[in-house]
């Protein structure tokens, strides 16, 4: 996909992820709008998934994904990007989103296998878990001799959790370079800064220090940087490392009030900042 | 009393052991991951049989519950082993939300459970294990009590699809069941048909209970003795039916009376017809180091202590 075209379908997804939020009035739309590139750039340009369609028109989704690229959102928290990209990319009805958090949805506040949303794979939401099954996917797919890689996204703030760190040492011991590792190094988290709350110091030379090659971007929302990205942390594969790309993003990214701050992490916008909101962000795909 | 005779004494591990060794043979699809224990959880065939289909993860645990739910959603059936302490209480929001709430077919197999892990203290034996697992929703837990039981069991947890909690033990223990058995999850066994009160029991309190049975004869007693080894789902028409037979029941686990066998038992009863139980169980408090006979005796997990319970039960029918 070109990179305009893709920039068009980050603009609308940023709007269905204020949309969604708003009309929940919960969620988390700071790191949703800082991740938007990246999950658009994994799922309309840079991921091989199973194109074929079911019955109502929607594509089909396997769980096992054999064949197939595998995404997987550790940091959960950041569900309405998710769900908007799923559902524009064609999983589930786009409308499905206006059911976002509220009760009998399938767009659980946390992403959720458990009401069969198509796309997820795992539960996401309690931090730190997503790498470990990122790793345990990398590795079916190295011995089903599935030549497709695993991507996982994981927030700085979760760097905090011990669990990462016993994946961390996991995937390279295990020489698992199918696996791309992507860091929303965006320097916030709900507390405050990162570097107030705990500091995570130079997450680069840490990676380094655990067997990683690692991949800088040093703006994760600027698109073409985005997809170059990915195309450098996949030349990097298949080299017995795993590779991770250490993102700098504005939380926020796209809406000037909710920008690089931790205020938005996790509070939705009035009726009247939505407004202000919906006036940066150009409805491209039409919204749902 | 059906006469119950022992030509072995082995470890329920041991029994693990042999049930994921003959998995690796006939069933491809079967990963064994280890955190750091492979001696003690007997992987050694498995991982000599099978190289490929092991992962050693090292000491960490909340990885290695994360690794196994990524097998599984990719189409293996992982058995994610280490001690019962670890395996649970350490790992318990790893297993809610990468396992139960992701409907991953992820196997939990835990040994050195309860007081009988012995000298090592506390800090290993688990008691609240059996409490938690059951609590938590789609969850299936199964506490074997020999060595065949748990190799049979072992093997079954393989064709059932979802998470299941196995927990077995380290001491040597008598073999009393058949080598050839069929083990059925959720499927309660009568290891004795009596009329006088029921004994539900589980893991190795199941051959206490044997012994007990035996004592209680003498008296007169004519006990009905129950293997509870599947604790969720608890086999609810296997308990009733005995129970309203014998108006009276005696619960026994290595296990806290809070949450565990006794607990589910005691609920379902109190539902559908309620009566006397008195419960065999740890009460609200840590282990310690000793033998696993000293253990058993003081925390009073015994043949001894079911008798005691079953004729303070049968005074109060």
């Amino acid at each position: 996909m070109e990179i305009q075209d893709l920039k068009n379908v980050g603009a609308q997804v940023r709007r269905d992820i204020i949309r969604q939020v708003h009309s929940s009035q919960s969620g988390h739309p700071g790191g949703s709008l800082g991740c938007t590139d990246m999950v658009v750039a994994l799922y309309f340009n840079e991921m091989k998934i199973n194109e074929n369609k079911n019955a109502e028109g929607f594509l089909e989704f396997v769980r096992e994904g054999m064949g197939e690229d595998l995404f997987f959102l550790s940091n959960g928290h950041i569900s309405p990007l998710f769900y908007s990209v799923l559902a524009r990319r064609g999983y589930f009805p786009i409308s499905e989103m206006s059911t976002f958090r509220k009760i009998n949805s399938r767009l659980q506040g946390h992403p959720a296998t458990h009401e069969h949303l198509p796309g997820i794979r795992v539960a996401s939401g309690s931090l730190g878990q997503g790498l470990s099954v990122a790793c345990g996917a990398a590795f079916a797919k190295r011995l089903r001799k599935d030549d497709r890689l695993v991507y996982v996204m994981m927030g700085d703030g979760e760097q905090q959790e011990g669990q990462v760190w016993e994946a961390v040492q996991f995937a390279p011991h295990h020489k698992l370079d199918n696996l791309i590792a992507i860091i929303d190094w965006n320097g916030q988290q709900i507390d405050g800064p990162t570097e107030k709350v705990m500091n995570n110091l130079d997450l680069k030379a840490k990676y380094h220090a655990f067997g990683w090659e690692t991949v800088d971007l040093d703006n994760g929302n600027d698109m073409q940087h985005v997809v170059e990205s990915l195309k450098e942390a996949k030349e990097k594969t298949g080299k017995g490392k795993p590779v991770v790309i250490l993102m700098r993003t504005g939380m926020g990214y796209g809406v000037d009030y909710m920008m690089g701050t931790h205020k938005w992490h996790g509070a939705a916008p009035n009726d009247d900042q939505l407004l202000v909101a919906l006036n940066q962000l150009p409805e491209t795909l039409g919204d749902y | 009393m059906k006469k119950y005779t022992y030509t072995d004494k082995k470890d329920t591990r041991s029994g693990f052991g042999a049930g994921i060794a003959e998995l690796g043979r006939s069933n491809p699809k079967v990963i064994a991951l280890c955190a750091d224990l492979v001696a003690s959880l007997k992987l050694d065939t498995f991982i000599k049989e099978n190289p490929e289909r092991f992962i050693q993860v090292g000491i960490a645990e909340a990885n290695m519950i994360g690794v196994s739910a990524g097998l599984a959603l990719s189409g293996y059936i992982p058995y994610a082993t280490t001690f019962a302490n670890f395996g649970s209480g350490r790992v318990y929001d790893q297993i809610r939300q990468s396992v139960a709430y992701s409907g991953t077919n992820v196997k939990i197999c835990v040994s050195h459970a309860g007081l009988t892990l012995g000298e090592d203290g506390a800090t290993h034996q688990i008691l609240e294990d059996l409490a938690m697992m059951r609590a938590m929703p789609e969850m299936t837990v199964i506490n074997p009590c020999d060595y065949n039981q748990t190799k049979a069991a072992t093997i079954a947890i393989a064709d059932y699809e979802g998470p299941v909690y196995l927990r077995f033990g380290r001491p040597v223990m008598p073999i009393f069941t058949a080598d050839d058995q069929k083990f059925e999850i959720g499927k309660a066994w009568t290891v004795n048909e009596g009329k006088d009160v029921s004994i539900f029991a589980t893991g190795h309190l199941v051959w206490e209970a044997i012994l007990a049975g035996e004592i209680l004869e003498k008296e007169g007693i004519d006990a009905e003795i129950i293997n509870i080894h599947t604790i969720k789902p608890l086999d609810n028409e296997a308990i009733l039916k005995s129970a309203s037979k014998t108006r009276c029941v005696v619960t026994a686990e290595e296990h806290q009376l809070n949450g565990g066998l006794g607990d589910a038992v005691c609920q379902l009863l109190s539902r559908n017809i309620p009566m006397p139980v008195e419960m065999v169980g740890v009460n609200n408090s840590f282990g310690e180091s000793g033998t696993p006979a000293q253990l058993m005796e003081k925390y009073g997990l015994n043949a001894k202590s079911i008798v005691e319970s079953v004729r303070k039960v049968m005074a109060r029918k």
